[in-house]
């Protein structure tokens, strides 16, 4: 809530204030108090559930919104100047009519600010008054209230498919593991399942409900925003306590799944619920032009203060030439007359009000206005569209439109950023062998082959329904299994139909089928221990959810079609949209890593395996073997072996994703997870259920993730482990004790292995497993135990007691994933490059995948010379970089030929040809103080920056860094939580939504789905919004000045008394009515060069770099004519004419219609205004004007003769001297066919032009 | 490949649901691909160069050329004759009234001032006087006035608009017409005679009607008391502007001329934009087509001054602020009075688009067409 009216201020200040009482909120049952007065109620100082987010009453409405209007520094100043108005000795003009445009102003903006606060009333009545379940104690039973009537305390059941009413802890569910899925796509947009579990010891499984029975005290801490993070216990009567932690709450907003019936007790309400407080306001940011456009406002005021000193001076040298006083002069109404240097004080004050229209306040208005049609168009945009996903480009931030026309550097993540973040699984290594995996690689090889055009048309087929039913579908797969050699039109079939059915849950068939090494196949089948082990630790040592096809239908029949819940689930999406639910917002997976490291929650590295997100099991007590055995076993009478297929995996990060179906292609199938069981097939059918005693979660400090459980035949204790080369290999059996040679040699060897991976550009994961004997297990339990259950660094403790398990590890084997690039990655980054932009890399992968990538995006060249900074002394780091900026100057001042090269048209950047690699310590080091300066400078001098090894505060540390210090518009682009900060530090911040969640989404300004997007938005959307905007600005400033210097000339014909010739009402309209519509038009719509032409000539991005377009001002060449309304009027809108490059219908229907808007209202006015504004009375001038034919020759003389100079100007300039732009639209003008072969022969545009 | 199954799995209906609805055509968010909405409009886009607007600059320098020359000759034909009679001199007649009038007699001073006309004026002539230095667009100045009282309103007549002060009221009576305008209305008394070549004086007729515009006389100034012709009761209670000699009712003998639809008053009231101004203020009618309105010969011009009270000086007052009174003479055409700078700033600007023509089409046949324009930067 970024504004809330006083009274709930103060009503919440009294509530906090009484909450500081203590650090916890303790909450009873309200069931034995239901019929009490609400001063007894136990819970009646927390909130209730009914939100409010309108800031005005409607009582309140006039006062608050004018009081909230007046922060804002123009209508001070206006409302200032109307005041001044109302002094009789300085009014310029009638004071009631001077405070007509300040109102309509004023009135404009309230009802703007009332719709939206309407807007924000009618979506919380709609939230609050939708229904749930309420226990009630008198019936016994749940009744149906509705949202605002739930109090913290009161028992709330929720069904499936509805939306949690308020933040509750889970009780009770109908999931006979005591389990319930929630979906928090409300909350963060991530349509993945989240596991949350019943609170033990108070609702028996597989018993009803009974609230009234709860005795107990809930203990927790005090509302928060923190949505990974919740501690507390129950007290019970008898003071036992039960610890609970986030995996027990229910969250307002999210959506129950896949579970027929929860209940709870609410625990937060309204406002203080987690998803409420982490509601921020929209994002405000404030663009390079408007922040250049203040100064410019500045410099008018400067001009008005010269103007009215001049007239101040003039008026008081006049009155003294006067021995007597002359008739005209009129003395004050005592008959007295004013002493000269009084009057020209006084003259002073009166000329601000007569030329106060030099501060453009309309100018705010219409620049809001103008940006609300660009985002329009923008969102438009049907090249921007996603036909995967059905998405659009998202403009999340409405102000910064037309900076995306000036970045000068990108920064940008690697993974699911430039490439697609489906991993595929390429080759692995297991004991010390290499298998490539050659067919697998085949068949991507085919699939990566086809081009885009086929793509499309296919895809419009399988818009017609029978085209893909599942079997067959299902036969498609079937022969990928059997035949390698599938034809490749087959498999585009394949992929065309996934893509067609969007994006669930990494399960597309292209990217998860693997086709089995027929070497390592054959092992398989001899089950070795080894090769049992690995494929066992791939399928189990994860955090996938295997959910059945029925859950799946479910979800997305409940979003389509049933009536209810879509359209509470659609409003409710909507209201959080408008709140933007945003802040620190990682989103729920990330629940383990802040646990562990809540003060820096982005100290993470997507590059690494994402294994998180494991359902906690450390504090249950019970186990129920039999469920799940029946289960299981019910499940293999029911279905034939070949059904277990159907089985749908539901994974929180890419990497398991492709891990988990490797597994499964060599025929370990894991079949079904719960909080204490993992159960895997094997591939002789034999159904394996392992005991899960521990899961040791995924943090970014470790970096790997570990399973303990038990073996099912041989009961021995086991560990899987999977992470990072480094994190496991140091943690290998000690080398020089019992480790044999043979285990030597694996380790090696694999080694060898995870290089060459590496240098293919693979993700690379070991596995490692340790046999954990019983008395060490339960020593370890035991701390385990105790760090889970302290409340003071807990994450610390927690930690500790992982890493002390996580040791004397056996290597299994490794595995390498492939990460692909994104379509037209490579020429999106030539593309951007041309216009001028460095691209940076910044990830946190290995070095080595970084330049793969690197090169394999042409972000590197092979001639480029590359340096990599890694090393861990500072020393070091020093000598190198000053080295290597030697070099680097050298090379700038020796190659001037290599300047020149490729600048023939774009100007004279130098394109060196340097690549720097530098990791993560080197960076921190480099970025230190004494270095940075040499480091920035090095960096100016780099074609290509990749920083690997990063961690996303260092990546947001080096956008702050290159936009300080080189005092250049930046742009981060990412998709992931850890390019959050990066994404919010720079001034455009561009969120990819894909497949790491919507936190980089909720963070940025504008959200994208394809890197290849970029280029678009950037070169041709940027651009335009740019030299629209600036040209609207710098017309603005003109019109104003210009009409302001009208008044002040005359000054000096009537003795600088402050006369206006034109009549006030007609100046005011002329502001409002008759010259504001043809501007605002010409900042939304103008094109000077078109889409195709921007998009194949990159250079012309560089205008908007260096801000060429608004850099100063051109008023002045403006020849100063008769003193009249009409002649302005055209020399404006001509002006205009000159400066529109595109005629519309649009333009054409403006700019005749506010010259027509003009004549019709000005001769309205003259015809009935006969004493209606003394003194002016324009009673039948106009008629009179216009039936004169002097007027039209004066009219047309005056204009053609203000408007000459700037005409040409501009031909002169078009002709001797033309812009790029310019030399673009004369391409446009030139045949396609001609067009094309020149840019393919890649001349610039200087020598296309210039030869046509 | 679960996920691939969705649209079919939708439709058979397995959720309560989605009976029924199964089939509801699934709505995408692709944006329409019209021509508005994705910013392709057909557009004229001109290119400003030398080549496309030479034709312009030409057909600018065309048109205008030949209007100036037009408006120039229009304007030389309109005769025009001017005459001071501020009187600074001492070798002007006017002198002396403007100076050591005594007003101790009442007898109004006069001065009689010679001129003579080389050229006969054909056409109806139009006598305007002029005064320079008169600031009548002084800000409060033009303010001090009430357009309901001349608009005929009562109640403004009777408690006139603040914005007259301090003009509006004198000795408790409310002023009609108040405000600083009518109160320095022009009252000199022009009159025109020519002398035959036999030395008499003949009095030239001036017409003081519909000199000013009709929209004034008959809307936006009307007399108080819905046309009752008895405008001394009608403005019994009211004070006459201080320095008048006498009440606005007295102005003229003609009923429909007298009080505030005089069209000299209304004339004075329209204030002028600039502080050097003329205003029209008799119109001789052409007599018959045989003769000239103003034949060829010797003129004088008798002025009048009337007493402007409460002020230093005898005559209408310009003295104090280095003021000049003119009379001027002048036939009208079209285009109104004598202008010659409309027709010389027309064939200025015309000249100067086709010298700018002419530049054009020279720098378009040496640069436009040239091969290398590297060396320009951007």
């Amino acid at each position: 809530m970024p504004w809330t009216d006083p009274l709930t201020l103060i009503r919440h200040g009294w509530a906090r204030h009484k909450d500081t009482e203590g650090p916890i909120r303790r909450v009873v049952s309200n069931l034995p108090f239901e019929d009490l007065k609400e001063r007894d109620q136990p819970n009646r100082k927390y909130e209730g559930n009914g939100i409010k987010s309108n800031k005005y009453r409607l009582w309140s409405f006039i006062p608050m919104n004018l009081f909230e209007q007046f922060h804002r520094m123009a209508n001070l100043y206006f409302m200032g100047l109307a005041i001044l108005n109302f002094v009789p000795m300085v009014n310029a003009f009638q004071p009631e009519v001077a405070l007509i445009p300040i109102c309509i102003i004023l009135a404009l903006t309230a009802v703007k600010d009332g719709w939206e606060d309407f807007r924000r009333y009618q979506a919380d009545q709609q939230l609050n008054n939708m229904p749930c379940f309420i226990f009630s104690r008198k019936q016994m039973c749940f009744v149906v209230r509705r949202w605002k009537d739930v109090r913290v305390g009161d028992f709330v059941r929720v069904l499936s498919n509805q939306i949690i009413p308020a933040d509750i802890l889970l009780l009770h569910t109908s999931d006979p593991n005591g389990v319930c899925h929630m979906e928090t796509a409300n909350l963060d947009g991530e349509t993945s399942l989240n596991q949350r579990k019943v609170l033990p010891g108070f609702s028996t499984l597989g018993e009803p409900f009974q609230p009234q029975t709860f005795d107990s005290t809930v203990v927790c801490e005090n509302p928060n925003n923190n949505l990974n993070l919740f501690k507390g216990y129950l007290e019970r009567p008898d003071k036992r306590r039960t610890g609970f932690g986030i995996d027990s709450l229910l969250l307002r907003g999210c959506m129950v799944r896949n579970t027929d019936e929860t209940a709870g007790i609410v625990v937060y309400a309204g406002h203080e619920t987690k998803s409420m407080l982490n509601n921020s306001g929209p994002r405000c940011k404030r663009s390079k032009i408007e922040r250049k456009m203040n100064t410019d406002v500045l410099f008018c005021v400067v001009l008005l203060f010269f103007m009215c000193l001049i007239a101040a001076l003039g008026h008081t040298i006049w009155l003294e030439t006067f021995d007597s006083e002359p008739p005209y002069i009129v003395p004050d109404s005592n008959g007295n007359y004013t002493p000269s240097v009084l009057a020209g004080f006084y003259m002073f004050l009166t000329m601000i009000i007569l030329l106060q229209i030099m501060i453009p306040v309309s100018l705010y208005v219409s620049i809001e206005l103008v940006k609300m049609g660009q985002i329009y168009f923008i969102t438009q945009d049907v090249e921007l569209y996603d036909e995967e996903l059905d998405t659009r480009v998202q403009c999340r931030s409405l102000n910064i439109t037309e900076d995306l026309g000036q970045i000068q550097y990108v920064f940008s993540d690697k993974t699911g950023t430039l490439t697609q973040n489906k991993m595929v699984f390429r080759r692995c290594t297991i004991m010390g062998t290499e298998y490539s995996h050659a067919e697998n690689a085949a068949r991507l090889a085919v699939l990566n082959g086809e081009n885009e055009e086929e793509e499309v048309t296919i895809y419009q087929q399988t818009k017609l329904p029978p085209l893909f039913p599942p079997d067959e579908l299902q036969d498609t797969q079937d022969k990928n299994h059997t035949n390698p050699q599938v034809t490749a039109a087959n498999l585009r079939r394949s992929k065309a139909a996934a893509g067609a059915q969007g994006d669930m849950a990494f399960s597309s068939p292209l990217e998860t089928v693997v086709v089995p090494d027929w070497k390592l196949k054959l092992e398989v089948y001899h089950q070795t221990g080894p090769y049992l082990d690995f494929f066992l630790s791939l399928a189990i040592c994860n955090t996938v959810v295997v959910s059945k096809a029925t859950s799946q239908r479910q979800r997305v029949t409940g979003r389509r079609n049933s009536s209810y819940s879509s359209s509470s689930f659609s409003s409710m999406r909507e209201w959080f949209r408008k709140r933007s639910v945003r802040k620190v917002f990682t989103s729920m997976k990330f629940s383990k890593r802040r646990d562990e490291k809540l003060s820096d929650p982005f100290v993470i590295d997507d590059d690494d395996p994402d294994i998180q997100h494991i359902p906690r099991v450390s504090d249950t007590t019970e186990d129920h073997p039999y469920f799940i055995s029946r289960k299981v076993t019910s499940n293999k009478e029911k279905h034939s072996p070949g059904d277990s297929e159907e089985v749908c995996y539901e994974a929180h990060s890419p990497d398991e994703n492709a891990l988990i179906h490797a597994a499964k292609a060599y025929g370990f199938t894991m079949v079904e997870r719960t909080p204490h069981h993992v159960t895997v097939k094997l591939p002789n059918e034999v159904l394996m259920k392992f005991e899960v005693l521990e899961v040791l979660p995924f943090d970014s400090t470790r970096r790997r993730m570990s399973i303990i459980v038990r073996h099912p035949d041989t009961n021995e204790i086991i560990m899987y482990t999977k992470g990072a080369d480094s994190a496991i290999m140091e943690r290998l059996r000690d080398v020089f004790s019992d480790m044999s040679k043979q285990d030597k040699q694996i380790g090696v060897k694999t080694q060898k292995d995870l290089d060459m991976y590496a240098e293919d550009g693979l993700r690379t994961l070991c596995f490692a497993k340790k046999v954990i004997s019983e008395e060490e297990y339960r020593a370890w339990s035991d701390i385990r135990q105790e760090a889970l259950s302290s409340i003071d660094e807990k994450e610390e403790r927690l930690m500790d007691s992982a890493n002390c398990i996580e040791n004397n590890f056996s290597l299994l084997g490794a595995t390498g994933i492939e990460d692909r690039l994104q379509e037209n990655v490579p020429d999106s980054i030539q593309a951007l490059r041309r216009a001028g932009m460095q691209v940076w890399i910044l990830t946190g992968d290995k070095p080595e995948t970084a330049i793969n990538i690197a090169y394999s995006c042409k972000l590197l060249d092979n001639e480029d010379l590359v340096v990599t900074f890694t090393t861990m002394k500072k020393s070091v780091c020093k000598m190198r970089l000053e080295d290597t900026l030697g070099e680097a100057r050298r090379s700038a001042r020796t190659n001037p030929q290599f300047r020149g090269h490729n600048t023939t048209f774009t100007g004279s950047s130098v394109e060196p040809s340097i690549g720097l690699v530098i990791d993560g310590s080197t960076l921190s080091m480099a970025m230190s103080d004494e270095l940075v300066d040499q480091f920035v400078e090095l960096c100016k001098h780099c074609r290509a920056v990749l920083c690997c090894r990063v961690t996303p505060l260092q990546k947001s540390d080096v956008v702050k860094l290159i936009r300080h210090k080189l005092r250049v518009m930046t742009l981060a682009i990412g998709d992931g939580a850890n390019d959050v900060n990066m994404i919010q530090a720079a001034d455009v911040g561009i969120g990819v939504s894909g497949q790491e969640g919507m936190q980089a989404v909720m963070a940025c300004d504008f959200a994208i789905t394809r890197f290849k997007h970029l280029q678009r938005l950037l070169l041709v959307h940027g651009h335009w919004c740019y030299s629209r905007l600036a040209n609207m600005v710098i017309y603005f400033f003109y019109k104003n000045v210009a009409y302001v210097n009208l008044l002040f000339w005359y000054q000096f014909f009537c003795g600088f008394s402050a006369t206006a010739m034109i009549d006030y009402w007609l100046m005011i309209f002329f502001n409002l009515l008759f010259t504001s519509a043809p501007p605002i038009m010409f900042g939304i719509m103008d094109k000077e060069v078109s889409d195709s032409t921007l998009l194949s000539h990159p250079e012309l991005y560089r205008r908007g770099q260096h801000t060429e377009t608004y850099s100063g001002s051109d008023i002045g060449i403006f020849s100063f004519g008769t003193p009249m309304n009409t002649i302005s009027l055209f020399t404006i809108i001509l002006h205009l004419a000159i400066e529109i490059k595109s005629w519309t219908v649009v333009h054409w229907l403006t700019m005749i219609g506010s010259v027509v808007m003009y004549f019709i209202v000005t001769l309205a006015y003259s015809a009935v205004c006969i004493s209606c504004n003394p003194p002016s009375d324009p009673y039948w001038i106009m008629h009179k004007q216009m039936a004169d034919p002097m007027f039209y020759l004066v009219c047309i003389l005056t204009t053609v003769a203000a408007l000459l100079p700037r005409y040409t100007f501009h031909v002169l300039k078009g002709t001797l001297a033309p812009s790029s732009h310019l030399r673009a639209r004369q391409l446009e003008r030139l045949p396609p066919s001609y067009r094309e072969r020149r840019t393919r022969e890649g001349r610039g545009l200087g020598d296309t032009c210039a030869s046509s | 490949m679960m996920a691939s199954s969705y649209s079919a799995k939708e439709e058979d209906g397995h959720h309560p649901g989605s009976a029924g609805l199964g089939d509801t055509a699934i709505r995408t968010r692709k944006p329409d691909n019209t021509a508005f909405k994705q910013q392709r409009l057909p557009a004229w886009q001109p290119i400003l160069t030398a080549g496309t607007v030479l034709p312009a600059f030409f057909v600018i320098g065309l048109i205008f050329i030949p209007i100036g020359i037009g408006l120039y000759v229009t304007s030389n034909n309109i005769k025009e004759f001017e005459i001071d009679y501020t009187g600074t001199d001492m070798s002007s007649p006017c002198f002396n009234c403007s100076i050591n009038h005594s007003w101790n007699n009442t007898t109004p001073c006069k001065c009689v001032l010679p001129f003579s006309l080389d050229q006969p004026f054909e056409s109806n002539v139009f006598m305007y006087y002029g005064l320079s230095n008169f600031y009548q667009n002084h800000r409060r100045y033009v303010k001090s006035r009430d357009d309901s009282q001349l608009n005929g309103d009562e109640g403004s007549l009777k408690e006139p608009s603040k914005e007259c002060e301090p003009y509006h009221t004198s000795e408790k009576k409310p002023i009609a017409p108040c405000g600083a305008i009518a109160n320095s209305m022009f009252n000199d008394t022009l009159e025109l005679y020519f002398i035959d070549p036999n030395g008499t004086r003949n009095q030239i007729p001036l017409t003081k009607k519909g000199i000013a515009w009709w929209t004034d006389k008959h809307v936006k100034f009307r007399n108080p008391g819905s046309n009752n012709p008895n405008l001394t009761a009608v403005f019994q209670d009211t004070a006459k502007p201080i320095n008048w000699g006498k009440p606005v009712y007295e102005l003229d003998t003609d009923l429909e001329n007298n009080g505030f639809i005089n069209e000299d008053f209304i004339v004075w009231m329209r204030t002028a934009a600039l502080p050097t101004f003329r205003k029209l203020y008799r119109i001789i009618q052409k007599k018959n087509s045989m003769t000239p309105t103003l034949p060829r010969g010797n003129y004088t011009l008798e002025v009048t001054y009337i007493h402007f009270l409460n002020h230093l000086y005898s005559d209408y007052p310009v003295r104090s602020f280095d003021g000049r009174k003119r009379v001027i003479l002048s036939t009208i055409s079209w285009m109104g009075g004598k202008n010659p700078f409309l027709g010389i700033a027309y064939i200025t600007v015309g000249l100067i688009c086709f010298f700018l023509g002419v530049v054009l089409l020279f720098i378009h046949h040496k640069y436009g067409n040239r091969n290398n324009s590297s060396d320009i930067p951007n």
